[in-house]
């Protein structure tokens, strides 16, 4: 048995109902560790090249990572990958709470899906016993509400996933929802989930992890909380968790507000981490075995309604307290409580609403359009845009498709501002200050997502180089000079894309390491003594190249005709310069972004199209997908 | 000493779970915990911890006689208990547990583990002239 994984796959092919439990087989451990590379290798493998998104045929995987459920602080991510109903290539998208936890303790590392149940129903795992259950009473009922019915009917100490009526209705940006407010957000996993009629995945664990060495490991775990928490930062990021950077993105320029055309808002002290701790908090609310928790549950009033809601998070208060101007943090927050229970992502719905507004401001949209006027700082328009999108009427079935799709059939140039890259929706950082940050953006693997890298510490101030220093420092009151193109842009966009991988790949969240400063050394001994295997973090950072290396083939693979046009911000991130703010007048050219991805290309052993080239998957050791390549012509 | 439950403290994260389950069981498994974290999700939205305080309960309505008080704690005599599970129903915070691995219920003894773990100073040792404190 392999120690520190709980040692088996389990496969379920719902159009059939057949189950299949087959053991965890080492070339895939040594070769890509776990969560994200495991998402990554099986996708490659499985997946049938060409299908769409939505069709049976399309797999869904749920992966846990070999840390994920031992004792260390934050060891409790879950990864979902599938073919993006988003960009058409490689998504994955992840959550922390419990649930990766409890699938490991009932017996499973990773849980692959395929096919389509006949109605819906919901995947009941009680360690042995796994049954494909009806879920006719949960089925259209919000993602909260249907959490909470099925632990009533469960019982509590099941770990439970779901879906909202936007996953049911295959919104591109339908989220996976756990915990009573923790969303795997980006990539539209939930359509993925609603396609095959699953509304949800309850799972309850009561068996022992295998470990290498368990006194180590639990002294290792116990040493590591302790140092997590004498880091200077501790104190500084707990108490308001992501929210905190509200006033720094405004400071320093990066907050995106009215659709991406300004990136500074007047109110953001009304809608910072302070107004959730003075206005909203009940409680922390943190993720399995976590000692920093970012969770802030409270509740919000507003005269359009009241609700208990998890956050807002920084993304969240960017999107719709930025980019739609909602002027309070208790509209923001119901607006974040709307988005978990219809089961969207708030980052890509704060995009889709914002744009849908300057549209109608231009007169591209109508009243007519519409059925009613839509502004920023509204909270009735969001409220009523968020139930036309999540029920697919109207105006919002085309908003549905998000950003890029609704902007190619709506036209009249409303693709200058559709915020995305490969049709994910930006979020909540602008770029056109922070060269690096904005290469960052353009290559990440599911779209434009910060989570892949974030490298804004080097384009603002060159000696920053984590959040913590950001946080501590306070920004800058004054104009920050704009970041500087450079060739530099590429490696430190690389160094981040190839640290985070690591996270992804144990089980782990990365905010102790990038928030806090623990060291990466620690990771590698606790994996050692957790599962016995020796890889020192150079290995580690070997293998998340690999990775990212695969993610990037298999969307060559996947979306017909991939070169460099599908890494470009869209035309409003390097022609309209910014418009207010401490950063107002700077923006980055066409060239510059060529030049970006040129000595981007170049780092990464791709050709001029982005394309990685043979001596690079063998490198990185790929040779099968080098092999594929061949035969499909893609060298 | 004792244990107590400071709930405003806690994020529901576990931490305390798990080092209970691996200092008394040497298993990196929660179901094994002796105390309990309730989510009351969505509302009121906050986390209580059921936690044995060492009340006696269990000791006082046990048949056999089987429940002691030995160095602070209320142990099982495991050749003594019957496994009638009356200690179980009684117990007012319901961290008396039944579990596959045991023919007799298991409880705290307090290791003190689950406050050294904790991150959120949620579960204390306090001692017991304190303990009636808030």
């Amino acid at each position: 048995m392999l120690a520190g994984y709980a040692g088996t796959i389990l496969r379920i092919d719902l159009s059939s109902g057949i189950l299949h439990k087959e053991p965890l087989y080492e070339t895939l451990t040594e070769n890509f560790v776990g969560g994200r590379g495991f998402v990554a290798k099986i996708l490659y493998d499985e997946m049938p090249p060409g299908i769409e998104p939505e069709a049976p045929e399309n797999i869904f995987i749920v992966a846990t990572g070999p840390l994920t459920g031992h004792f260390l602080p934050a060891s409790g991510k879950t990864h979902f990958g599938t073919k993006s109903p988003a960009t058409g290539g490689y998504a994955d998208s992840n959550l922390g709470g419990h649930f990766g936890p409890a699938l490991k303790y009932a017996g499973y590392d990773v849980l692959v899906l395929k096919g389509k149940a006949n109605e819906p129903g919901y995947i009941f795992i009680e360690d042995d016993t796994v049954e494909i259950r009806p879920a006719a009473k949960y089925w259209s009922k919000g993602a909260i509400t249907a959490e909470k019915m099925l632990k009533e009917d469960l019982g509590d100490e099941f770990q439970i996933l779901t879906i909202g009526p936007a996953g049911e209705k295959q919104v591109r940006f339908a989220c996976i929802s756990h915990d009573f407010g923790r969303q795997a957000g980006r990539t539209g996993v939930g359509l993925v989930l609603g396609s095959k009629n699953i509304k949800a995945i309850a799972v309850k664990g009561t068996g022992s992890l295998p470990v290498f060495d368990i006194e180590k490991a639990y002294a290792k775990g116990m040493a590591a909380y302790q140092k997590v928490m004498a880091k200077p930062g501790f104190k500084g990021w707990t108490p308001q968790g992501t929210a905190g950077l509200t006033n720094w993105a405004n400071e320093v320029g990066v907050f995106p507000t009215r659709n991406f055309q300004t990136s500074y808002a007047e109110h953001h002290q009304d809608i910072n981490g302070k107004a959730i701790l003075d206005r909203l908090k009940i409680t922390d609310k943190g993720c399995f075995c976590c000692p920093t928790p970012c969770g802030k549950y409270g509740h919000t009033k507003t005269p359009r309604g009241e609700a208990y809601v998890e956050g807002p998070e920084y993304e969240t208060i960017a999107l719709f307290g930025g980019n739609c101007v909602l002027r309070t943090i208790e509209e923001v927050a119901y607006a974040n409580y709307l988005c978990d229970e219809l089961g969207l992502d708030t980052i890509s719905a704060g995009v889709v609403i914002a744009w849908a507004i300057e549209c109608y401001q231009r007169g591209i949209l109508t009243k007519d359009d519409i059925g009613r006027e839509i502004d920023f700082s509204d909270l009735d328009t969001v409220i009523y845009l968020l139930n036309k999108i999540a029920d697919r009427q109207g105006i919002g079935d085309i908003l549905a498709e998000g950003v890029k799709t609704a902007s190619e059939r709506i036209g009249r140039g409303s693709d200058h501002f559709a915020i995305h890259v490969k049709g994910l929706e930006w979020s909540g950082y602008e770029c056109r200050n922070a060269p690096s940050m904005m290469l960052a953006y353009m290559t990440a693997d599911v779209g434009a997502h910060h989570n892949r890298a974030w490298v804004l510490g080097h384009d603002l101030a060159g000696s920053w180089t984590s959040v913590h220093d950001l946080i501590v420092s306070g920004g800058e009151a004054e104009k920050q000079p704009k970041g500087v193109v450079t060739d530099k842009c590429a490696a430190y966009v690389i160094e981040s894309q190839n640290v985070r991988p690591v996270f992804d790949a144990l089980g782990t969240c990365r905010l102790q390491m990038m928030e806090l400063g623990f060291e990466v050394e620690n990771y590698a001994e606790l994996f050692y003594f957790i599962t016995g295997m020796k890889k020192s973090w150079q290995d580690l950072l070997e293998i998340s190249e690999r990775i990212w290396q695969l993610t990037r083939a298999f969307s060559v693979r996947e979306i017909p005709g991939f070169d460099r046009r599908y890494d470009f911000p869209p035309p409003r991130l390097y022609k309209d310069p910014i418009q207010n703010g401490p950063s107002q007048g700077y923006f980055l050219s066409e060239q510059d972004i060529h030049n970006l991805l040129t000595w981007y290309y170049t780092a990464r052993g791709w050709d001029q199209n982005g394309i990685p080239t043979k001596e690079t998957l063998i490198r990185a050791g790929l040779p099968e997908v080098a092999e594929d390549f061949e035969a499909r012509g893609f060298f | 000493m004792k244990l107590k439950a400071v709930h405003e403290h806690c994020s529901g994260c576990g931490t305390c779970r798990l080092a209970c389950a691996i200092e008394n069981f040497r298993e990196v498994n929660p179901a094994r915990a002796l105390l309990r974290v309730q989510g009351r999700f969505p509302a009121p939205g906050d986390y209580r911890i059921h936690l044995c305080d060492q009340c006696g309960e269990c000791s006082d309505n046990c048949p056999e006689d089987a429940i002691h008080f030995e160095d602070g704690a209320f142990m099982v005599d495991r050749g003594a208990c019957t496994g009638c599970g009356i200690c179980i129903e009684v117990c007012p915070y319901g961290v008396m547990f039944e579990q596959k691995q045991s023919n007799v219920p298991l409880k705290c003894v307090l290791c003190g583990e689950c406050a050294r773990a904790c991150p959120r100073g949620a579960i204390i040792l306090v001692a017991e002239q304190n303990s009636e404190v808030a």
